[in-house]
């Protein structure tokens, strides 16, 4: 997937069981996490972060994630959205 | 017995959530009217990764669908049917042309992705004029074809008259997607009581439902889960009287007549039907447990 064009990409919101997804194009692969149960979920957060980067064959890239107390399952399609949206993979809008 | 099929908005995460808690009978996770366009993709993705994840219990699960004009339609469904969905909700059905569309692009994606063939069925959202003509012929379209489920706010659009609460004015189309519905063997499925904190008015307007025929109603609104439920539960006396109906019925049958006489009324086939399908909702309805129905025996 990073042999097409990386373009700045968002999935997800900010409001409570969800979480914002923000993909900026870089250089070198940089995942941040901000979460209110990073103590107690941050290491199973950030193992399920990087299975969906791999499966997608992510190498680079700015991710950062805004958690506001989502379920895996969440982050897991929040992350898939905004990395389809970064490769202009999906169409979004109303085809 | 499905008597309930609550709508959650596919892209909001603690409503799929709730799902998991919440007494439906059926869950339809929205994919059409509750996501904004922009959010297509991402009400796809959440829907299918809930689907995956989130243990349901023995709660049905459909999915709404995009209408067939959407480009994305066959996202949607490739999605939601690897990710297990079993029903797929296809909105403004039209006739049987609509539903063969959908019909063929499931057998594809079936085929394709290991499972057995027609494994996903379809319940048929009827809402406009055309759609209630074409009803039968929509239902008896495809094998898949569960139930046949009335839009009414749409089909009051669609015919230009304001939607009331009383329903008067969809009483004509009611009847007929019954009609339909029986005709062709499939569950009918009532129009949604738009007022949410009119639980009163729910319960009303189901039992009138309920009263016409209906299987069950749809539900854009969890509080309306209780009086839905409520409208769909016998009394104790016509559970007593089905119950009596039922082994009057198994006597006769043994000793070979086809009709018999319970407290001074005839008692034969149509009765016997009504009585099993009290006896269904007292089932779904907890009333009845297997053992409880052995001990009245």
């Amino acid at each position: 997937m990073n042999s097409k064009q990386m373009k700045r990409a968002r999935a997800g919101t900010l409001e409570s069981g969800d979480v914002l997804v923000t993909i900026e194009p870089a250089d070198a692969l940089e995942i941040k996490l901000y979460s209110p149960v990073i103590n107690q979920f941050g290491d199973a957060i950030m193992r399920s972060v990087r299975e969906v980067v791999e499966s997608f064959g992510v190498t680079s890239g700015t991710i950062s994630l805004e958690d506001q107390g989502a379920l895996d399952c969440t982050i897991r399609a929040r992350l898939a959205t905004a990395i389809r949206r970064s490769f202009e993979e999906e169409e979004g809008v109303d085809a | 017995m499905k008597r309930s099929y609550l709508f959650l908005p596919g892209n909001q995460p603690t409503m799929l959530q709730n799902g998991a808690v919440l007494p439906a009978d059926v869950l339809i996770f929205d994919l059409e009217d509750s996501v904004a366009p922009a959010e297509k993709d991402a009400a796809r993705e959440l829907v299918a990764s809930a689907l995956r994840s989130i243990d349901y219990g023995r709660r049905g699960l459909a999915v709404r669908i995009n209408d067939l004009e959407k480009l994305y339609v066959k996202k949607d469904l490739e999605a939601v049917v690897t990710a297990g969905a079993r029903s797929v909700m296809v909105p403004k059905v039209n006739g049987a042309r609509t539903l063969h569309h959908v019909a063929v692009m499931l057998d594809l994606i079936e085929e394709e992705c290991g499972i057995e063939k027609g494994r996903t069925k379809v319940i048929a959202l009827i809402e406009t004029a055309l759609g209630i003509e074409k009803a039968f012929e929509a239902a008896m379209s495809t094998p898949r074809v569960e139930a046949l489920a009335l839009g009414g706010e749409d089909l009051c659009a669609d015919l230009g008259c304001p939607r009331t609460k009383e329903g008067t004015e969809i009483f004509y189309s009611r009847s007929r997607l019954l009609l339909a519905a029986r005709a062709a063997g499939v569950d009918a499925v009532d129009t949604p009581f738009t007022d949410a904190r009119d639980e009163e008015g729910c319960y009303a307007d189901t039992v009138y439902a309920r009263d016409l025929g209906f299987d069950g109603k749809l539900s854009i609104s969890p509080h309306h889960l209780r009086p839905i439920h409520r409208a769909f539960t016998p009394t104790e006396e016509a559970v007593a009287f089905a119950l009596e109906v039922v082994d009057a019925m198994e006597r006769a049958k043994r000793e070979g007549r086809g009709a018999v006489s319970l407290r001074g009324k005839m008692i034969d086939l149509p009765v016997l039907r009504q009585a099993e399908r009290t006896l269904e909702l007292a089932r779904a309805s907890g009333m009845l447990t297997a053992e409880t129905e052995g001990a009245s025996l």
